[in-house]
């Protein structure tokens, strides 16, 4: 047998599952999942999103506290909504919203879903490029930078990107497995190249380290035309960073291999080896360059990390970049593929790939990676709310779950109605309110609860002939 | 085997960690330091595939 065939052979029998529960003989050990939230969230972002809270002016305190609310908000949110819903139904969050909103409903959500995971998958990638570039002497991105700058930086970007699909392509598996292996040594290069820079800072003792982060580190001061940021920016970005991922219910797609809901604690080793400590490192990193480098607008982790801790540095934000851009290659996947279950994972996969390369060849997709990261979870929060509704709720008030599925619709208008309104609110409340993104998703959160009850309520009086679904027993 | 594997696994992993704290007290150059770091790489990358996930493997057999 050719290895052409093998391979195809090999690509045709990755089944992940997309429309059926898991069944019991795939379930996954905490340790896997500890090892994907770790690899997830110790990644390519956590140097970039580290650096631009020194560039908003968070202080040394407010970062710390912020951080520390924050995470366990978010772990707390994986715990008790994604891990408890992913339980019930071990479906996917897009066949589980197919069973509830209809398949058209679907169809467009899932396009705006796959488009935002291309985005993100895509800011890891350009992340990765600008260590990848360096043996190149590649010219580096800055802050003000919308468009490639260079033919050598698109070329960079192309070949992380062929990369990351082909891996991609493998399916879960494969994408945990190095995560696994990468995750202990990735946290360890993080904190060693931080403590290799301090004496530079002028730290050389631990007792130092606090007066220092006040005054030189995380000072207070925002860069030019950079907003000032307070420990509520911090906590509830640290919060909603990835809210799509658990109240918005993406991470049903991971969490549904769990044998138990609590390993939606598992996310913890993502929260404070990625969302604190790395964020930190990162953060000590730059502030060392705008210390050397006078102020430079040049905004590149990857020079910044290899001129830390050497060739191990560089590597490090490769394969950041790489662990977060592979899962959420792998969701935007899954995404896409609901629209037609007949297309294989692998074909999709590989067309994603493409897009998710071609966004990644823009530096604004890494600039602007807090506001990005914020409007992504924002648009993904309503639907994670009618999930959750639906699951536990709905039930118990007399209403019925999965409506679609049990009246053969193929759109249910009480779903729509919940994304537009509670989208609407929360645009009105940045335009007219003059609330910043990253406060928006709690608000809307209990507007989408609220109106997808009431909404719930009224079309379902219609509907007499619908009877409750079989939960799962394991 | 598999313990020979970890003990290596682990000492790379030292070895990726604790140059940058000898840097900070001030025992070495960071020259040699980034040598170091690189060194636990290459042994880590090396050697910890040949046992982590084999564990993950077994643990899902036996559920």
């Amino acid at each position: 047998m050719s290895s052409t065939q093998n391979l195809k052979q090999r690509l045709e029998a990755v089944n992940e599952y997309e429309r059926t529960p898991i069944p019991k003989n795939k379930l996954k050990g905490w340790k896997s999942f500890i090892g994907t939230y770790a690899g997830e969230h110790t990644a390519g972002t956590e140097f970039v999103i580290g650096p631009l809270f020194v560039a908003h002016g968070a202080t040394a305190g407010d970062l710390v506290s912020g951080l520390l609310v924050g995470n366990i908000l978010a772990i707390l949110s994986w715990a008790f909504f994604t891990g408890k819903v992913a339980m019930k139904t071990r479906t996917t969050l897009y066949y589980q919203l197919e069973k509830i909103a209809g398949n058209r409903f679907t169809l467009v959500y899932n396009v705006v879903n796959a488009a935002l995971f291309c985005f993100l998958a895509g800011a890891m990638i350009a992340v990765s490029a600008t260590a990848v570039g360096i043996p190149f002497n590649l010219a580096m991105p800055s802050l003000t930078d919308i468009y490639p700058s260079s033919v050598g930086w698109i070329v960079t970007v192309f070949g992380i990107g062929a990369i990351t699909t082909f891996v991609a392509m493998f399916g879960f598996n494969v994408i945990s497995k190095f995560a696994n292996i990468a995750a202990p040594w990735m946290i360890m290069i993080f904190i060693a190249a931080a403590v290799g820079v301090l004496p530079r800072l002028g730290i050389t003792s631990f007792s130092d380290f606090w007066p220092v982060a006040e005054t030189t580190i995380w000072n207070g001061v925002p860069l030019e035309g950079q907003s000032k940021f307070t420990f509520w920016h911090i906590m509830f970005f640290a919060w909603f960073c990835n809210m799509g991922m658990h109240i918005g219910m993406a991470d049903m797609s991971l969490l549904r291999y769990a044998k138990k809901w609590t390993y939606g604690f598992s996310s913890g080793t993502g929260m404070f080896l990625g969302h604190f400590i790395a964020w930190m490192a990162s953060g000590i990193l730059y502030s060392l360059f705008l210390l050397e480098s006078k102020g430079s607008l040049v905004f590149a982790p990857g020079p910044i990390a290899y001129e830390a801790a050497g060739i191990a540095g560089a590597v490090c934000v490769v394969i950041a970049g790489w662990t977060t851009a592979n899962p959420t290659l792998y969701r935007a996947g899954l995404a896409i593929q609901s629209i037609n279950p007949k297309w294989k994972t692998w074909k999709v996969t590989l067309f994603v790939g493409l897009v998710t390369t071609i966004a990644a060849c823009f530096p604004a997709l890494v600039m602007q990676l807090l506001e990005f990261v914020a409007l992504y979870g924002l648009v993904l929060m309503p639907l994670g709310a009618v999930i959750f509704m639906d699951v536990f709720v709905l039930p118990k008030i007399g209403l019925v779950s999965n409506y679609a599925e049990l009246t053969k619709s193929h759109f249910n208008p009480a779903v729509g109605i919940t994304w537009i309104v509670s989208l609407i609110f929360c645009l009105g409340l940045n335009i007219w309110g003059g609330i910043e993104i990253f406060f928006l998703g709690l608000p809307g959160w209990f507007v989408a609860v609220i109106v997808y009850l009431l909404s719930s309520k009224i079309i379902q009086k219609k509907t007499t002939n619908v009877s409750p679904t079989i939960p799962l027993t394991y | 085997m598999k313990s020979v594997l970890k003990i290596i696994s682990f000492t790379a992993l030292v070895l990726t960690l604790a140059p940058s704290f000898l840097v900070f007290w001030g025992y070495i150059e960071p020259s040699l330091s980034k040598i170091l770091m690189l060194i636990g790489t290459i042994v880590w990358f090396g050697t910890a595939s040949f046992w982590m996930n084999k564990t993950e493997e077994n643990e899902e057999e036996v559920i």
